[in-house]
């Protein structure tokens, strides 16, 4: 940016600063500049549910009807999994992850399904991998189609592409709604809804794949005289194959982490109605207990197909048929041997319940004990979080500096030092030219003393488009623009204002705690032995799963949602920094040491920004991690734009779900888009 | 390697023929042609002030049967551009293409996917192995999409192994190779259909110095044994040089010069042209015929040698026989050649490219 363009911009941030201070100043009087007023706001919940009326009306017998001709086969399935003995889907499961990986993953998925067995919830464990076995195939097959689709018709990706980024960022929960409208209730509409979330990564890996077919390998296709359906199937899909065996793994981890999701609206009886009728009726133990299973049904998918994706092509099938075939010999043997068997021995068949062991009541009893024994060091934690972190970020030190909570009162005294020493700071900065950290700090200032519920929605605005502008141009800028004023219009700006005040905090926290584990990773291998599986885990776990342990322990409330998203959306804040750190050519860093550069000179002033790029694709990772789970952590009783999504959900309230669904996309997407511009910006510096 | 060639008889002799073959990227780039053609220089002015690149501009060539036709220019030349418009990879704006006779331009899909499955075959400079194919299956690849029989593949395949010198890595995966094993098998598929023309798109500019060198001596040997007729694509002036029958240099998507390396050599139509020639060792390219004395009277008794001897061979030959050896072609007497006179051709070109470099 040339010098003038540049003092441009901070002439506007500072007048932006400015006319903030002076909406507070006189705030009794500029109420419509506080709070958008009512009468202002469009009757689009209305508009939504009209339309909505008329879809259904006009579209229903459609709808029933595919929900009728899923039903059957869904039905199939769910009876053989139950007919089927749990010894012998112990050992098939067993032999399938023996065949692709190895001994440790087959002992691994045996504990996971003898589990199940002991556990005693194999009934229900069976009808959720029947939702996973129907919807992973159709999803699969649909996402192939589509991505395919993409990739050949510039027209049909213009389409594509966005529609995908829409499923991904609005929340499941928003079209959960108006699936359940067009489908009518059952297992089916679970099984659509898991279908439709869990086919954006098979479309967009599928896309990625064939694209990034070598074109050498193509144009020796064309030479080796391939017809368009040879070259299709016979250079470009294998060419692309591990990717698009990547898109499989991700669309499988996608329907298992709609399992529990998908029980809101249609299920029974299987574990996710477990899950989360058990926490509903606070019996933690129970529900850790289902919730294991879900984890470990997803770990060990999870190992299986990204085994195969990775699997080397030098080790594939040796010539003679014994070996090309054993495993489904060895698999037929296997299950006339046991189904006989357990026409003999009943055990086989059904695992008597007598045998079963269920800890609940142990880790509930225990549970209490820990609650009851360290109820004051839970409090303190608890406290110290909500007095002085994100209350200030909520309602702002103004309202939250109290003798009750802090110990003294916020006297005019204390403003003004406030006051003087914020500006100080910007002083400071600003005298030494950093511009930039000067406008920061003055802004930081400002926001922890009134709160981000409770400044002026111009002046955020304002913030937000001046950043969009700076970063990617008008058009950004305009379109950030728009998101909002959608906001605004549609009357859901101070839920949009808790959700982001939410979601900020723990960005925040996790892109820093997660940078500085990455860092510590980066240089040194025993971390990254250690927290590499435990990010595996993390990453596999169904969101919903992580939050068990924290409701169990912090309750309902903000505080136990902020743990929940921390402790999923830090996971790519640590992998990209310490990829990034990882990957900076060798001959850079000697040439920094040849330099005399010491340890924090060469992180600081070489290391990190080398990996700045990378540093900004995880905190866009983080974002978006953090907002999808934000949905999920309404259902413990966060206020805002994911709980109105819940609302609109249980009062059938098409309108208020799909405008807080849209909304929250939109928050998404605005990250989004600013932090990859960003980091596109950033890149050539970088290189 | 050069056939004398007599120009009534083209058809039988010419294998592959361009005529004015443009390829213009950019927005209506056809209609640069509807109307009849421009000055090629003022039509290049024109596409390029409109935004649209001129990849290839009036291109023009006949290769002859059993020929090394050798493209040579740097990268955004043009060269890449033109040989895949002989296989239509590249579809050309403007010009006329002909295949024994036929015309290339005018085929449909369909034909043309027959003729790559028969008739021509291509190298490429990263090899475009299939990653999930091993080698077997990779030389295997066209024979196998044309639906025939595993015996009849297996003869053909084993026969192109033997001859790339592959046998015993039939197994192996591309990625488990060396960048030299890999092209060979890129060049063990290429021919396995056997074709008419084979195309060699800059096909061992991937390689290390020493393997490529190597390499260059494997295709020779490949081609003295086959006889293709090849177009060969190369940024690297030496190569082209070492394998070339004739070469033609582009620039900018033109043509600037066409001919033997030695007529380049010895007579360069441009400083461009010349300044490549600057690191060749002239006693290398210059032959017998070149650096004939014309002053000198043809003796007789005098050591008789081909006219088409490397200067760098008849030097020691010169050493023996002070008085000079007399160079002929098919029996006829040439001229007589002295030490004095390779000195003055030596000096005279050597001047030339001298001048050339400021």
């Amino acid at each position: 940016m040339s010098g003038i363009a540049a003092r441009r911009v901070h002439w506007a941030w500072f007048a932006l600063i400015g006319l903030t201070l002076a909406v507070l100043a006189a705030r009794d009087s500029l109420g419509a500049l506080m709070v958008f007023p009512e009468t202002w706001v469009l009757p689009m919940t209305a508009w939504f549910n009209a339309g909505m009326d008329v879809v259904v009306a006009q579209t229903g017998p459609f709808f029933r009807g595919i929900s009728r001709a899923l039903a059957v086969p869904m039905g199939w399935i769910r009876d053989l999994l139950q007919w089927m003995p749990w010894t012998l889907t112990l050992s098939l499961l067993t032999l399938a992850s023996y065949a692709v990986s190895g001994w440790k993953l087959a002992f691994f998925t045996a504990l996971a399904v003898f589990y199940m067995v002991v556990i005693g919830y194999w009934a229900e464990s069976m009808n959720s991998l029947a939702l996973v076995v129907m919807s992973v195939p159709m999803a699969v097959l649909l996402g192939f189609l589509v991505g395919t689709a993409a990739y050949y018709s510039a027209r049909a990706d213009r389409v594509i592409a966005p529609t995908m980024d829409v499923l991904q960022t609005i929340p499941v929960f928003a079209y959960l709604l108006p699936i359940l409208l067009l489908f009518g209730f059952g297992p089916v509409v679970g099984l659509i809804a898991s279908i439709l979330y869990a086919v954006p990564p098979m479309v967009r890996n599928t896309t990625l794949g064939l694209r990034r077919v070598n074109p050498e390998v193509i144009e020796a296709g064309m030479m080796a005289g391939a017809t368009p359906l040879q070259m299709f199937w016979r250079v470009r899909v294998p060419s692309a194959l591990r990717q698009i065996l990547l898109g499989i793994n991700q669309t499988m981890m996608a329907a298992f982490s709609m399992i529990i999701i998908a029980s809101i609206i249609g299920g029974t009886a299987d574990i996710g109605w477990e899950v989360l009728s058990t926490m509903r009726k606070a019996e933690f133990g129970e529900s850790i207990l289902a919730g294991i299973v879900i984890a470990l049904m997803a770990m060990v998918m999870d190992r299986m197909t990204a085994r195969a994706a990775n699997a080397s092509r030098a080790d594939d099938a040796p010539d003679d048929p014994w070996s090309r075939y054993r495993y489904w010999v060895i698999a037929v043997v296997m299950t006339v041997t046991i189904l006989v068997a357990s026409r003999l021995l009943p055990f086989l068949h059904t695992y008597p319940e007598t045998w079963e062991v269920y800890p609940a009541q142990m880790l509930n009893d225990w549970l209490t004990y820990v609650l009851v024994e360290f109820s004051d060091t839970i409090k303190s934690i608890k406290t110290v979080a909500l007095f002085y972190i994100m209350l200030p970020v909520k309602m702002g030190l103004e309202q939250t500096v109290s003798p009750f909570s802090w110990g003294f009162a916020l006297t005019p005294t204390l403003k003004t030092g406030y006051a003087v020493l914020a500006l100080a700071g910007a002083v400071w900065f600003g005298l030494r030219g950093r511009v930039g950290a000067a406008v920061l700090v003055a802004g930081l200032a400002i926001l922890l003393y009134f709160g981000l519920t409770r400044l002026p929605w111009p002046s955020i605005m304002g913030v937000v488009m001046l950043l969009a502008w700076q970063v990617g141009g008008s058009r950004l800028a305009l379109g950030t623009g728009a998101g909002m004023a959608f906001l605004l219009l549609a009357g859901v700006w101070p839920e949009a204002m808790l959700s982001v005040y939410l979601c900020g905090i723990a960005v925040v926290l996790s892109f820093t705690l997660g940078t500085m584990l990455g860092i510590l990773a980066s240089e040194n291998d025993t971390v990254s032995a250690i927290l590499r599986p435990i990010n595996d885990t993390l990453q596999t776990m169904p969101p919903f799963v992580l939050l068990i342990p924290f409701v169990m322990i912090f309750k309902l409330g903000d505080f136990t949602a902020l743990l929940a998203i921390i402790s999923y959306a830090i996971v790519p804040s640590i992998r990209y920094a310490e990829h990034g750190l990882r990957n900076i050519a060798p001959e850079v860093i000697e040439a920094a040491e040849a330099s005399g550069a010491t340890r924090l000179q060469m992180l600081w002033r070489v290391r990190l920004p080398l990996a700045a790029p990378q540093l900004m694709l995880g905190l866009n990772q983080t974002i978006m991690y953090g907002i999808a789970m934000l949905v999920i952590a309404a259902l413990v009783g966060t206020n805002g734009l994911g709980q109105r999504v819940y609302i609109g959900l249980s009062n059938g309230d098409f309108g208020t779900g799909m405008i807080a669904g849209i909304g929250m996309a939109i928050i998404a997407m605005i990250a989004d888009r600013i932090t990859q511009a960003y980091s596109r910006k950033v890149q050539p510096a970088a290189r | 390697m050069n056939q004398p060639h007599s120009g009534d008889d083209e058809v039988s002799d010419i294998r592959l023929s361009c005529r004015n073959i443009w390829k213009v990227y950019g927005k209506n780039a056809g209609g640069y042609f509807q109307t009849a053609p421009d000055e090629p220089a003022a039509l290049v002015e024109r596409i390029r002030a409109d935004g649209a690149i001129p990849a290839a501009a009036n291109v023009s060539f006949d290769v002859r049967v059993g020929e090394i036709f050798v493209i040579m220019g740097l990268s955004g030349s043009g060269k890449s551009t033109v040989v895949r418009c002989l296989s239509r990879l590249v579809e050309p704006t403007h010009g006329r293409i002909t295949l024994n006779g036929d015309d290339l331009l005018a085929q449909s899909p369909k034909e043309m996917i027959q003729i790559r499955r028969h008739k021509i075959g291509m190298v490429f400079q990263n090899f475009g192995l299939m990653p999930h194919l091993s080698v077997y299956d990779n030389i295997a690849f066209p024979l196998s999409l044309q639906g025939e029989t595993r015996a009849d593949i297996r003869a053909q395949v084993d026969k192109v192994i033997e001859l790339v010198g592959l046998r015993g890595r039939e197994n192996s995966y591309p990625h488990q190779l060396s960048g030299g094993q890999q092209q060979r098998v890129g060049i063990a598929r290429s021919l396995a259909v056997d074709p008419d023309l084979w195309l060699l798109d800059e096909p061992f500019s991937a390689l290390d110095p020493l393997i490529r060198r190597q390499m260059q001596d494997e295709f020779l040997r490949i081609q003295n044994d086959l006889r293709k007729s090849i177009v060969f694509i190369t940024h690297d002036f030496l190569e082209a040089l070492r394998v070339a029958d004739r070469m033609m240099i582009m620039r900018g998507g033109q043509v600037v010069q066409t001919g033997t390396p030695a007529e380049l050599i010895t007579n360069p139509a441009d400083d461009y042209v010349a300044e490549f020639t600057n690191d060749v060792p002239l006693a290398r390219v210059l032959t017998a015929a070149e650096v004939i004395d014309k002053a000198a009277r043809a003796a007789d008794g005098l050591d008789r040698i081909a006219a088409d001897m490397p200067v760098e061979t008849l030097l020691p030959m010169l050493a023996e026989h002070p008085q000079g050896l007399m160079a002929e072609r098919d029996g006829l007497a040439l001229g007589v050649v002295t030490a004095q006179s390779v000195i003055a051709a030596l000096a005279r070109h050597a001047g030339r490219t001298e001048a050339a470099t400021p």
